[in-house]
């Protein structure tokens, strides 16, 4: 395991939001070190956020870094984007952040395939408002919103991104460090609007609500309700279990990028007379 | 000045835009400001220049507050409904203090009310809706002309003071044709945000200098109460921060202050209007001339921050203002508190999605209390 994530720590922004036990630290260890093991100008990344727990990692990231608001971080990521192609630009997200409030973002992000890295910190539950249902509770889980379980059908995002679109598209877990550091590695290296779905443990609120209130624990929840299913670019035709999250790559895919078909319209509108 | 070009508004304001070097357009389609975009769409291309259109109004003005620290010259353009859903992003604009123009057709509302009918009744809106104290600059345009020159004169006000900028247009403006002398390169002078001199040591709050990202320094920008360098505060240092914000603009008013006279000087009586109504409201003064009463047109092209001083020298001098717009008495309010009491205040209202006529103004300057819209606001404020 390398050393060199801690270039990239804004240590004057230390320590960290989150809760002993959180899963987040781990996710941004893990994105760290995929991106000095690529070694990518740490001059020319922006990390972009939405609200929640997961949205306070840009502030201790020594980056470019823009915390938004509630939902939209891949609407200013691809504003950033777009003006200056020349970024590596990454929008963190929360499960709720992503596919409550900003789910019309998300899905219309996949479609679109500009080249951004998307990452969702999936704990299946509101953090920082304290312990509320998200698209992503699953059937049965207690939270402070749905104290006798949730009777709505979550959401899974990995087969939103597929839907709508998405050129990469993976799932793991934050306890599963190398296979996450290599997921995020081949995300960043995907030319194209990539999605990482990572399934992270909250202790203090989806723990406690359900009987799993230990890190410890929380951790092993996670083992168990996730699984290895495929690792393979063969598409969505199998189908998990039900209440067992598989995880692996599901697509990887590149089309042409925004980006490029941009610059095509570009080349082909020069020289046309004007509108009016 | 060589060339005229009969145009309708929303050209106009698709031209100036690319006059003034935006190069970056994310908007919604939206009746009846959508012919912004359809040019734009077409134009910016062909510039090697950015347009993309997004999934709603929320991510048109999150996507250009991204490309303004992506480091373009940002518009996007939309009308009431679609303005009603910026106001989230207009808000992380002006604290983040965010260099962006937002183009607002106004319709008859509230909701969907008349998509094409003209009104102005998003003044308030324009000023209040976002939450909270905050920084924003509000203008308006009356002709064709005017469109074109308060747009370039929008996204100078953006650069100049990092804020976002809202150029209040209506239906009326937006679809009418007018043969205008088409502005030729350095006719209008077009101003650039301020870059710091030494990238190394920015802080991306700490003045008006303005360094996107990827340009050599690292810092943070959060919708948070923030510091000079973008990190969080709280408590004293947070309201030192939301003064200073709003004192950029509200300490800049005789600069920002835009504004026509039109037979102000003698004048007994004063008409103030803003917008599509300054029109009818310059012929109710002829009107009224040439029944022998000194009429007199101040027409304010800055709505916010409010121009007291204006009102001050008009309150000054008249016995009566009358105060004109499509909506049921927005900005009359301002000009009542700015009035104090020195004139009576007379608000002329018309909210059937059609114009006033000068002759409605002009009658409604002369005979006050002869109809139910002669309350006199000013003194009502100052008892």
């Amino acid at each position: 395991m390398s050393d060199n994530y801690r270039k990239f720590l804004r240590t004057s922004q230390l320590p960290h939001v989150w809760c002993p036990g959180c899963g987040d630290g781990m996710i941004v260890k893990a994105l760290l070190e995929a991106i000095g093991e690529l070694n990518l100008d740490q001059n020319k990344i922006a990390v972009v956020s939405g609200i929640g727990c997961s949205g306070r990692t840009p502030f201790i990231l020594d980056f470019n870094t823009m915390h938004t608001t509630h939902g939209r971080a891949l609407a200013f990521a691809t504003g950033i984007k777009l003006a200056n192609p020349e970024l590596r630009v990454f929008a963190i997200m929360g499960d709720g952040d992503a596919s409550a409030i900003g789910g019309n973002h998300f899905i219309h992000a996949c479609r679109r395939n500009l080249d951004i890295t998307a990452l969702v910190f999936n704990n299946g539950i509101y953090g920082l408002t304290g312990g509320q249902l998200a698209p992503t509770t699953p059937v049965g889980k207690r939270s402070t919103t749905s104290t006798m379980g949730s009777i709505e059908q979550p959401f899974d995002l990995v087969r939103l991104a597929l839907g709508a679109g998405a050129g990469f598209v993976a799932r793991t877990t934050s306890f599963d460090h190398k296979q996450l550091t290599s997921y995020i590695k081949r995300a960043i290296l995907h030319k194209g609007f990539s999605f990482v779905d990572i399934l992270t443990s909250c202790p203090t609120y989806f723990g406690r609500m359900n009987d799993v209130a230990e890190p410890y624990d929380m951790v092993h929840y996670l083992r168990d309700t996730s699984s290895p299913l495929h690792d393979c670019t063969c598409g969505e035709s199998e189908q998990p279990k039900a209440e067992v999250m598989p995880t692996g790559i599901f697509r990887e895919e590149e089309r042409a990028d925004y980006e490029a078909l941009y610059k095509q319209k570009i080349a082909s509108a020069s020289g046309k007379r004007s509108a009016s | 000045m060589s060339k005229k070009r009969l145009i309708q508004g929303n050209e106009a304001c698709a031209h100036a835009a690319l006059y003034a070097g935006c190069n970056f357009y994310a908007g919604y389609p939206i009746t009846p400001s959508s012919e912004v975009m359809e040019i734009l769409s077409y134009e910016m291309p062909k510039l090697g220049r950015t347009f993309i259109q997004m999934e709603d109004e929320i991510a048109s003005i999150s996507a250009i507050i991204g490309a303004a620290w992506g480091g373009a010259k940002t518009l996007t353009a939309t009308s009431g409904p679609g303005f009603s859903l910026m106001q989230e992003g207009i808000g992380y604009a002006s604290i983040t203090e965010t260099p962006c123009v937002i183009v607002n057709c106004q319709r008859w509302g509230p909701s969907t009310g008349q998509p094409t009918k003209g009104a102005q009744g998003d003044v308030m809106q324009s000023i209040w809706g976002t939450h909270g104290d905050h920084a924003i600059i509000v203008v308006t345009a009356s002709t064709v002309r005017d469109a074109f020159d308060m747009t370039v004169k929008s996204f100078n006000f953006a650069q100049q003071y990092r804020v976002p900028i809202v150029l209040l247009m209506d239906e009326v403006l937006a679809h009418m044709r007018e043969n205008i002398d088409w502005p030729e390169p350095g006719d209008i002078e077009v101003i650039d945000a301020k870059r710091p001199a030494d990238v190394k040591t920015y802080k991306p709050f700490a003045n008006d200098e303005f360094l996107p990202f990827g340009q050599g320094a690292r810092y943070h920008i959060t919708g948070l109460a923030h510091g000079a360098e973008g990190f969080a505060v709280s408590d004293e240092a947070a309201a030192r921060e939301l003064k200073r914000m709003v004192g950029k603009v509200q300490d800049h008013v005789r600069d920002l202050a835009l504004h026509d006279r039109y037979m102000l000087d003698d004048a007994e009586l004063a008409i103030i209007s803003y917008g599509i109504t300054s029109r009818p409201a310059q012929s109710a003064v002829d009107l009224l001339r040439a029944q022998g009463i000194r009429a007199g047109l101040l027409s304010l092209k800055t709505l916010w921050p409010f121009p007291d001083f204006l009102i001050d020298e008009v309150a000054e001098r008249v016995d009566t203002i009358v105060v004109p717009e499509l909506n049921m008495g927005q900005l009359v309010r301002e000009i009542g508190r700015a009035a104090n009491g020195r004139s009576q205040v007379i608000p002329v209202s018309r909210i059937d999605g059609h114009l006033l006529t000068p002759a409605q103004i002009a009658d409604a300057a002369v005979a006050p209390f002869a109809t139910s819209a002669g309350k006199t606001l000013g003194k009502v404020v100052r008892s």
